[in-house]
């Protein structure tokens, strides 16, 4: 394995976790595809980017495959889709992906996009990144892409920690868990991420754990022919930091955990939705309502400019 | 419904002449954040662009409004946008993300005083550092200096111009003075208006594509989304396709060669206009308000006998080096009258290296400079 794998180096201390400056350069010096195994998604994938760089176990494997499988699904030309990304873990699945693929900076995937949509209507523009780059950092913009309800898909892992500078608090923290930046137990109240996205604005909100990967799929093949912005959650154990600070066990123990300990509820109003410290978590499809979009309300206001009727 | 290009005479401010610039060469993408002393550039896209099929936004802050400038590009629009002291120091994060990506936009800073509120509605030139340096990292950028509302237009068409031949965010640095001015503005016809092509690859899409192997001059051509080329655009250090690479080796490459695109083409990016500087004693180096606050100054000095000349910065970035060595060793020394504490005179002193006297005429802004303190400077240089 790579020497990104920190966690069996460095068993007892997460903070030397630094993932962010190893690069990728000795990762290809060993080459997978040589084993000659094929996935029926490799076509969407960049040759020679595999092995990714997150660690083992992690969910974002699951999430690259969901996403894939969920565009194929959705019959959407591959030409016609984008994806962008911000930073962290999940902001590098955006370079995995054999498609128009932007990586951007931290939290501006959104803005971002919404430039690459608004210039092209034409495009399919997926945003796909993490809790700390979409609710912190880039917060403000996820409200008002909601708000304006542009016409793409928000894909927002949340691992509950700031994975890639490895596993400081972040807004999706729950109380009383244990980050490198929270030694004490975190003390601050997290944000319930589908009730902030469906009070901004969002046409289609769900939230799925890895753990559901056909349901995601099928969520993702949905929201990405549903018109205006769509959001989904997908919960993901992050088990070489968040999980192992708050002694969550490996992977197979999350995924286990996942198993017995989510509640799929359609319809609920996602205010009943919060999620504690491996309290069970609840799953489904919240919000799927339908609203003028962005692009539909623009077209409305520019035949007024050009002095038609409304 | 207005024609795309307002041709003929126009007695407008130099806001708004920006903002025809830019719709003249060919911008249909504004994304901005209202800020004084620039509004009236969104102001007059918000009306002209919802016309003319293009898209206008107001986004939720300059950070956003910068990101959804270039991911405009990338969706194949000209964008745009305004903004002023504040709103572009939220910029330089963006910024930096479109030099890195190679990424053609233009960024029209209207400066205003500073630091930080500053004064919100009084000139300044202080963010002349800012504009080279805001942004982390090595790198090279382009910026221009208008010093009327008829430069705010033309200005904006080349920088327009230059952000697709260079691929990099431009920035046009005005000032409030410059930007509220109202005067005559020529729209030429749409064919006298020069416009830069986006230069597209010259290969259909392949797994071979190389979306970042550079032409003879440095600079790649550029896919836009939705093209087929699948390309990957990363603000990482990376290699000809795109991909991350994090070594010390790939960094070299990459970064020699966004210096090199610029400073090898300096060229044909570098203008400046020469008035008397021939057989100058004095010359005044300046630019934006400040080169037109000169003249009073540089006419009464020549009525007074002294030979006295300017040299007008019309682009600040990259800095005209080897003209200022020139003249440094042709005269007794340089003026540089600026409303800051002193930034484009280190860039003087340091080329004119000793040969001359350098003087900073400096002005922290609220105000144009009093003609009165560059008529002294410029005397006390000629002694």
């Amino acid at each position: 394995m790579s020497d990104r794998c920190a966690k069996d180096e460095h068993p007892d201390d997460a903070s030397t976790v630094h993932r962010d400056t190893s690069g990728v350069g000795g990762v290809h010096d060993h080459d997978h595809r040589k084993e000659e195994h094929t996935h029926p998604m490799d076509f969407l994938l960049r040759p020679g980017r595999i092995p990714h760089i997150w660690c083992t176990g992690c969910g974002l494997g699951v999430v690259l495959t969901a996403f894939l499988n969920g565009v194929k699904k959705a019959n959407i030309p591959y030409d016609d889709v984008s994806v962008v990304s911000g930073i962290g873990c999940t902001g590098r699945i955006a370079g995995y992906i054999q498609l128009d693929s932007f990586h951007t900076t931290h939290g501006r995937a959104l803005p971002f996009a919404t430039g690459l949509k608004l210039a092209n209507p034409k495009l399919k523009v997926s945003v796909i990144s993490g809790d700390g780059d979409l609710f912190a950092i880039g917060g403000n913009h996820l409200i008002h892409a909601a708000r304006r309800n542009i016409d793409m898909l928000v894909l927002c892992v949340n691992n509950f920690n700031y994975g890639m500078t490895g596993g400081q608090a972040a807004p999706t923290t729950p109380v009383s868990a244990k980050t490198q930046t929270s030694p004490y137990g975190c003390w601050e109240h997290p944000f319930n991420l589908p009730y902030v996205a469906a009070a901004s604005g969002a046409v289609y909100v769900a939230r799925w754990t890895v753990l559901h990967a056909k349901r995601l799929v099928e969520s993702i093949a949905e929201a990405l022919n549903h018109r205006g912005l769509s959001f989904i959650e997908v919960i993901s154990q992050c088990p070489t930091n968040y999980d192992r600070s708050n002694k969550g066990g490996e992977a197979l123990d999350l995924m286990h955990f996942f198993e017995n300990k989510t509640v799929v509820r359609n319809g609920i109003d996602p205010k009943d939705a919060d999620i504690g410290l491996y309290t069970p978590i609840t799953c489904g499809k919240f919000v799927d309502i339908q609203k003028e979009t962005y692009d539909c309300g623009y077209d409305r206001m520019c035949t007024l400019a050009k002095g038609g009727k409304k | 419904m207005s024609p795309d290009i307002l041709t003929g005479e126009h007695f407008i401010n130099g806001n708004t002449a920006s903002a025809e610039g830019a719709i003249a060469v060919g911008c249909r993408f504004f994304a901005g954040y209202p800020i004084t002393p620039s509004t009236e550039v969104a102001e007059r896209m918000s009306r002209r662009l919802p016309q003319l099929g293009g898209t206008f936004i107001q986004m939720e802050d300059e950070l956003a409004s910068m990101s959804a400038i270039l991911g405009a590009s990338w969706g194949g629009a000209k964008s745009m946008t305004a903004t002023s002291g504040p709103g572009y120091s939220l910029m330089m994060e963006n910024i930096g993300l479109g030099i890195m990506t190679e990424t053609p936009t233009v960024v029209v800073n209207v400066m205003r005083g500073g630091p930080s509120t500053g004064l919100p509605t009084l000139v300044a030139q202080a963010d002349v550092m800012q504009a080279r340096w805001g942004s982390h990292g090595a790198y090279e950028v382009i910026a221009l200096a208008p010093a009327s509302p008829q430069e705010m237009f033309d200005m904006t068409v080349r920088a327009f111009n230059l952000s697709e031949q260079f691929r990099l965010p431009v920035s046009v640095l005005s000032d409030e003075v410059v930007g509220h001015m109202t005067e005559k503005v020529v729209i030429p016809t749409q064919d006298k208006v020069p416009i830069y092509a986006r230069r597209k690859p010259k290969e259909p899409p392949s797994d071979s594509y190389r979306p970042y192997q550079a032409d003879a001059d440095g600079v790649p051509p550029m896919a836009n989304a939705g093209s087929g080329y699948h390309m990957h655009v990363t603000g990482l250090t990376h290699d000809e396709r795109g991909y991350p690479v994090i070594t010390a080796a790939a960094q070299k490459k990459l970064i020699q060669r966004l210096c090199d695109k610029i400073r090898k083409n300096r060229d044909k990016i570098i203008q400046y206009t020469e008035v008397d500087t021939e057989k100058a004693d004095v010359i005044v180096v300046s630019y934006g308000i400040s080169a037109r606050t000169s003249w009073k100054a540089i006419r009464t000095c020549q009525k007074h006998g002294m030979k006295v000349g300017q040299l007008k910065l019309d682009t600040i970035w990259p800095f005209p080096e080897e003209r200022i060595r020139e003249l440094a060793g042709m005269v007794r020394g340089f003026v540089v009258p600026e409303l800051n504490m002193g930034q484009i005179v280190y860039e003087v002193e340091r080329c004119a290296a000793g040969k001359c006297k350098t003087v900073l005429v400096p002005h922290p802004g609220g105000e144009i400079h009093d003609p009165l303190d560059i008529y002294k400077a410029i005397k006390e240089v000629a002694k």
